[in-house]
């Protein structure tokens, strides 16, 4: 096949240029699924920048035992907004993002069910996502106590009272984070809706691309687990204005109930950020490896499985707060439980890429690394949910080693294998492949070197979100060398930035197939003109660009 | 060409056969998906708590079961669906009768909520700070009641743009989407119903 004719395909239009005000008009009062992705795509990563120097200044402090780089109290709120930040506007929005530019592309739409809906999400999570930085200049309150909020990212009672959080910063807290997830849960619907009603002719769900099957199971989790968050935020803010009791402790009101209520909504939340990482390797797996995806029927399996099973998990944060054995022998067993699903669809990842011709470019470098790391992440996830180990580990620096594995090592490395993948059909050009490869190792190399030493120090015994600690412990090696990940790390992040913003004007022009894939994204022109597709497609397998290309040996003429 | 059918032309037939669930249908069900999820949250924080306050008035003594509010409400779903059955015969008159009667039906369910507080506050001294059962109930009830009013919000729009002429038969679907709402506030009604007035008393 030496030259394909898409028939699809537009000659891209004439750019006219516009004035810098036009050009904000349009962008601000848009509607478009491809705009309004990308907007929050931006903003995540201009988040993530944030929290990532937010987590610097946290390694400087603890980089040498009794230093004092921050003052105790900034040091909380350094934690606090990291944590909040890097969940709640980077994770979230990063969702939102890829399936909005994305899922209508790949289902052969021409744009989500509901734009306007879709204009709400986003602007609303940015200015939930802008109210919960205001605090650092807002949240003075009584006699200047407190500006950002510094109750950590889960905020438990009754530290978040208000005899013992005077002033605003948690107030900035609840407030940013609830209209935020009102945006979420507004952009998860309109995913679910445009998936179940806007899909090409012909596009049953077993043709379904698996990256929008599982931002489909995803968006159900955000829908059913942020209502929860939702519900014990506004709990909370009565409690802080109208005297409500239902977390004070003096009162009969129970602590331990916010708990299960942030946890309900808190470890749905963990499938719901790692799914994304799930979706992005879901189609660059395949494509590097030149195969199909093993076990298709599985993986869609496997993902429905995690959506009900992940449900029922919660407790496993909270075994040490005394509950009873039935309690904890269930949670630490539906823990193991939810590990099996997981499991397969590491198997058949890496099944995908056995046999495969493989090409190992930037973005199928990233998703190698993600399936070593999450993996280590998911052994010691089965480690923290047997109830007697978590009662010695729990609250300790292995708890942090082990979700910055499956949040840095397992999403961020998904999300940049997406960010790589995409970004010619996005911008129409390519990145520079050795900047890339630069950014990947520094990467690797910093991340394991922050994160692996962690698990020590947290053998050794060192809590987590102390300010600082006394030498003689044995953890100053460990957090010697965690430091000193940081450069690596925030090396790499500068080859990131350089290259996607280099590239987006001087890159070569991409072509509207770079890659060779197989999903109807890559049938339309880079970037995708605003109505996505002159004529809607028909399709007639789980690989219409594969049909395309090989009219000899379609798909569809298997059992599919 | 062989390759062009598989994407651009109907190979199969499929476009005319090709189907998918109404858009506004699924959006609403989502919608009554989550606050379902809401609606939990507060329920189950309503149980937890229910029988733990130390100190008074407990729901036995001061809460008396607002039987004709709840008959009213009920009734109210049966007169939305006339009214949309009115609609859909293209009888306007008939369609703002029920419709109208739909909104007293919810009118004089808030009323008696209201009435109910009233007696609460001020006549046993029980407000959302003074225990337990203040707080969980000024909060599960005062949720519902927040929703009837977004629901008669709607139903009052609905009503208004109708008497002003606008061609309110255009607009089936979305009407059935409020209605679809309106169930669902009753049917949540069902469950706070049963778990204030007859478990929590």
């Amino acid at each position: 096949m030496a030259t394909i004719d898409y028939p699809l395909d537009r000659p891209r239009a004439v750019e006219k240029e516009f004035s810098f005000s036009e050009t904000l008009y349009k962008w601000v009062a848009t509607v478009d699924h491809k705009r309004l992705g990308l907007m929050y795509i931006v903003s995540s990563i201009i988040f993530f920048v944030i929290a990532g120097l937010e987590a610097t200044v946290i390694r400087t402090q603890l980089i040498f035992p009794n230093l004092h780089v921050v003052d105790p109290d900034t040091y909380n709120r350094l934690f606090t907004m990291h944590g909040t930040t890097m969940v709640f506007l980077v994770g979230m929005p990063f969702i939102a993002g890829f399936a909005n530019y994305l899922v209508p592309l790949m289902i052969g739409a021409r744009d989500m069910a509901f734009p306007r809906l879709n204009a709400f999400g986003f602007w609303i999570f940015l200015f939930g996502g802008l109210l919960l930085y205001f605090s650092y200049i807002g949240g003075g309150g009584l006699g200047g106590s407190g500006s950002a909020p510094d109750v950590g990212w889960f905020a438990y009672a009754p530290l978040t009272e208000r005899a013992f959080s005077r002033g605003h910063a948690t107030d900035y807290w609840i407030l940013g984070i609830l209209v935020s997830g009102i945006g979420s849960i507004a952009s998860a619907i309109n995913v679910i809706v445009t998936t179940i009603s806007m899909r090409c002719p012909g596009m049953t769900l077993t043709k379904m691309p698996m990256f929008v099957w599982t931002m489909l199971v995803d968006s159900w989790l955000i829908v059913i687990a942020l209502p929860p968050l939702t519900a014990a935020q506004i709990m909370l803010l009565l409690d802080r204005y109208l005297g409500a009791n239902f977390f004070n402790t003096q009162k009969g009101g129970s602590a331990v109930l916010w708990q299960h209520f942030f946890w309900i909504f808190g470890h749905p939340e963990v499938y719901i950020l790692i799914f994304l990482a799930f979706a992005c390797l879901n189609e660059v797996v395949p494509v590097f490896s030149r195969k199909p995806i093993f076990g298709r029927q599985a993986m869609v399996g496997a993902l429905v499985a995690i959506g009900f099973i992940s449900l029922g998990v919660w407790a496993h944060h909270m075994f040490s707060v005394g509950m009873t054995s039935w309690s904890n022998t269930f949670f630490a067993a539906s823990t193991v439980l939810v590990g099996v699903p997981t499991g397969i669809k590491i198997f058949n990842w890496t099944a995908t890429m056995y046999g495969g011709k493989l090409r190992m470019t930037v973005p199928m470098l990233f998703c190698c690394a993600f399936l070593l790391q999450f993996l280590c992440a998911g052994l010691t996830g089965i480690m923290l949910g047997m109830a007697p180990f978590d009662w010695q580990l729990t609250d300790s620096y292995f708890v942090v080693a082990h979700f910055h594995y499956t949040l840095a090592g397992g999403l961020v490395f998904g999300i940049f294998a997406g960010l790589y993948y995409w970004y010619p059909k996005v911008t129409g050009r390519m990145f520079n492949e050795k900047w890339g490869k630069w950014h990947f190792w520094l990467f690797v190399i910093g991340f394991n070197l922050t994160f692996l030493p962690q698990h020590m120090a947290g053998f050794l015994g060192m809590p987590r979100r102390i300010y600082t600690y006394p030498a003689g412990r044995g953890w100053e090696l460990w957090n010697f060398l965690s430091s000193c990940g940081v450069p690596f790390q925030l090396a790499a992040i500068l080859f990131f930035a350089v290259n996607f913003v280099y590239s987006a004007r001087k890159g070569e022009p991409a072509g509207d197939d770079p890659w060779d894939a197989w999903t109807l994204e890559w049938a339309t022109t880079s970037p995708p003109p605003e109505y996505n597709f002159e004529k809607l497609p028909v399709v007639r397998s789980s690989r219409p660009l594969w049909d395309l290309k090989h009219p000899q040996d379609p798909d569809w003429k298997y059992n599919q | 060409m062989a390759h062009t059918s598989v994407l651009a032309q109907d190979a199969l037939g499929l476009e005319k056969g090709w189907t998918l669930p109404d858009r506004g249908k699924v959006g609403i069900t989502f919608l009554i998906i989550t606050e379902t999820a809401l609606f939990t949250i507060f329920v189950v924080a309503y149980l937890v708590y229910m029988g733990k306050s130390p100190n008074g008035p407990q729901p036995k003594d001061v809460l008396e079961i607002p039987i004709f509010s709840t008959i009213c409400l009920f009734s109210s779903s049966a007169t939305i669906v006339m009214a949309e059955r009115a609609l859909a015969r293209h009888n306007l008159s008939g369609f703002k009768l029920w419709w109208l009667l739909t909104i007293l039906l919810g009118v004089e369910f808030i009323t008696g909520t209201g009435i109910e507080w009233y007696h609460l506050i001020y006549k046993e001294n029980l407000t959302i700070s003074t225990n337990l059962f203040g707080t969980t109930y000024y909060s599960l009830v005062g949720l519902h009641a927040s929703h009837v009013i977004v629901g008669l919000f709607f139903l009052i729009l609905v009503m208004l743009v109708t008497l002003f002429g606008f061609p309110i038969q255009t607009q089936e679907r979305r009407v059935m989407f409020l209605s679809w709402y309106w169930h669902f506030v009753d049917a949540i009604w069902v469950v706070v119903f049963s778990v204030v007035y007859l478990i929590g008393r």
